[in-house]
């Protein structure tokens, strides 16, 4: 069974005059394990798209089904809850908690889904290391560099074991070493623990390393290759 | 705990700011617990002055007696009931007084006074009368002595052992009259009773009156920190309410409860107008903090942290400053309380005067009583918790995408 499935989905912006249709009937299937890029010009709807597939904005129409869940039954507080349980986050700007150490970050994710803290504290520290931070696990955010910050929020988005993680725009603001470590960790925490990734990028290195590029245009798929 | 350290964290953030909210509450409430505990202390000191040097908290008089104030509204003195009273919850002693008015003569001069038959013992145990002699020596039993004021004996130019003679009309329109000499010269801090007051041994006092064994009220003194209220309660059950009435000092006082009433709202109004600056000052640092963590509040909430979860912190954030700087504001406070406790400010020229007239010492020392820090203390984390409010009204309304849009 697919893990996300929409159907014509629709998401139309009627803050301004005119309509804008962001989404225009999107059809889409995505497996478990995939290493998904959404990519196309700025306006084409990958940001949108993203963010209804992460449970953060509505559908105007359409269906959208995520691990066998229609969300768009699902109300304000079911939705948080939902996002927590099953998808990891991983932003353009790292979005930590500044005051927060590397692991308190990445422990804050089970903190709110009720885990011990033993369990925690043994997940943050394998994940940090995973994510090659075993030394920084004690840093602030300020005390990392923005390739350490955007590893140590991957290991936050994976911190609560996830069914996949949206990752928007994640190289933005990474120099060449820093993007190409970020997506060796990425690439290899897809293969070995089948997490599935799902990022919106520009980035021709996250496109070249992805294994299905969707291309949006004005809110449709233009073209779904599956490499 | 989590929730407690990030919000711990939080606060830390942006130090300057956090300083200046904490300094702000903390003088705030450093400002509105000393100048309320100085107000109430002088409060308690002009009740004290007053209630306590003669009144006593709470006074038992014959049913109607405090209404029509004379002899023949006296009741008899009872052992059993004496006894009844004295036993009663929080009563610590109790002063048996026969009081009446009298004309007083010494040489061509004559005053009108106020001539009130004491137990000296028990009466200085109440007020401290024989610390207030200032000339000539305290009254002893059955003898027919008096002490007089400070202010009768400089106007009628009496010393003491003279001899001076008192006419009035005693119980069911006897006539008085008695002859008694000066023991003792008192000088009270109020001027009414420096002019006026006259004091005799009970005995000496019911006969020349010829009341026989009859009393005008008992003055009772009460165990430190009792309610008066509480007390007359249990005393009115005590007593045969058909006989007696008990009275608290704030009914047969109520001018000095109404002057500090009106002087109280003065401060009550300086107090609020603290209260105003401090909440503008929280509500500033609460709509900045909003203000800068909108991108942060929309990642948490996209995240999965809950707007409860959220809303937690942000009050906890707000708890904590407000609680910093009150507990810091009572603690500075609390030296300047104990030193002007110790050391009370004096008032002097017309202030002082117009107190000592109306029978106050003019001394502002301050309250020690906690309840007054504890009080401004939870009314600032009042303050603070509800203007809290709009920082949970802003998460409830908080929309994660748009907040999450830098």
């Amino acid at each position: 069974m697919s893990l996300i499935i929409s159907q014509n989905l629709y998401r139309v912006y009627n803050a301004t005059a005119v309509p804008v249709n962001a989404l225009n009937g999107v059809n889409l299937k995505i497996e478990e394990g995939e290493f998904t890029a959404i990519v196309g010009p700025s306006g084409s709807g990958k940001t949108t798209l993203l963010n209804i597939l992460g449970g953060l904005d509505s559908p105007s129409g359409g269906t959208l089904e995520i691990a066998g869940n229609d969300i768009s039954k699902l109300n304000g507080n079911q939705l948080i809850d939902f996002r927590l349980k099953n998808i990891g986050f991983v932003f353009q700007a790292y979005n930590l908690i500044p005051v927060l150490s590397a692991r308190e970050n990445v422990e804050f994710i089970m903190l709110l889904q009720g885990w011990e803290k033993k369990e925690r504290e043994d997940r943050a520290v394998q994940l940090l290391e995973e994510v090659g931070l075993k030394e920084r696990i004690h840093n602030k955010p300020s005390e990392l560099s923005g390739g350490q910050q955007q590893r140590v929020a991957v290991a936050r988005a994976l911190a609560s074991r996830p069914r996949f993680v949206l990752a928007d725009e994640p190289t933005a603001n990474l120099d060449s070493n820093s993007t190409n470590n970020l997506l060796d960790i990425m690439s290899m925490l897809n293969k070995e623990e089948k997490m599935t990734f799902i990022f919106s990028t520009h980035d021709q290195r996250v496109i070249d390393r992805a294994r299905r590029v969707i291309t949006l245009e004005d809110g449709q798929i233009k073209s779904d290759i599956i490499k | 705990m989590i929730y407690l350290k990030l919000a711990w964290k939080n606060i830390w953030r942006n130090k300057r700011r956090s300083f200046i909210t904490i300094g702000s509450i903390l003088f705030a409430v450093f400002f509105a617990v000393f100048m309320r505990s100085m107000q109430l202390g002088m409060y308690a000191k002009m009740i004290d002055s007053v209630v306590r040097s003669y009144y006593g908290y709470v006074q038992v008089h014959a049913k109607g007696y405090w209404e029509e104030q004379s002899l023949d509204n006296s009741f008899e003195r009872k052992s059993d009931d004496e006894k009844a009273i004295s036993s009663s919850e929080n009563v610590l002693n109790i002063i048996p007084r026969l009081e009446g008015f009298a004309l007083l003569s010494a040489g061509d001069k004559v005053r009108g006074v106020s001539l009130s038959g004491i137990v000296p013992d028990s009466e200085n145990e109440l007020s401290g009368l024989k610390s207030k002699i200032v000339k000539g020596t305290y009254l002893e039993k059955n003898y027919n002595e008096v002490v007089i004021g400070e202010g009768i004996a400089e106007q009628l130019n009496v010393k003491v052992n003279d001899t001076i003679a008192m006419i009035s009309q005693g119980y069911h329109a006897v006539s008085a009259s008695g002859k008694f000499v000066v023991k003792g010269i008192a000088k009270f801090s109020s001027s009414q009773i420096n002019n006026t007051a006259v004091f005799a041994p009970l005995s000496v006092t019911q006969d020349f009156y010829s009341t026989g064994n009859r009393l005008t009220s008992y003055a009772l003194q009460l165990k430190e920190g009792s309610d008066s209220k509480y007390t007359i309660g249990k005393l009115s059950k005590n007593t045969d309410n058909n006989i007696y009435e008990v009275l608290p000092w704030e009914e047969m006082l109520p001018e000095l409860v109404q002057i500090i009433q009106a002087d109280s709202s003065g401060g009550e109004i300086m107090v609020f107008i603290l209260y105003m600056v401090i909440s503008f000052g929280i509500f500033g640092t609460i709509l900045m903090m909003i203000a800068e963590r909108q991108y942060e509040f929309g990642i948490l909430l996209s995240i999965g942290m809950s707007r409860a979860k959220l809303i937690l912190v942000l009050l906890l954030e707000s708890i904590m400053i407000t609680l910093i700087g009150v507990l810091s504001g009572i603690l500075v406070s609390r030296p300047f309380m104990y030193y002007f406790n110790a050391h009370p400010i004096t008032l002097t020229g017309r202030a002082a005067d117009t107190l000592r007239k109306f029978g106050f010492e003019p001394e502002m020392p301050t309250l020690l009583d906690f309840s007054v820090p504890l009080t401004h203390g939870t009314a600032v984390l009042m303050i603070a918790i509800t203007l809290s409010l709009y920082s949970v009204i802003s998460i409830l309304k908080l929309d994660p995408v748009k907040a999450a849009k830098r």
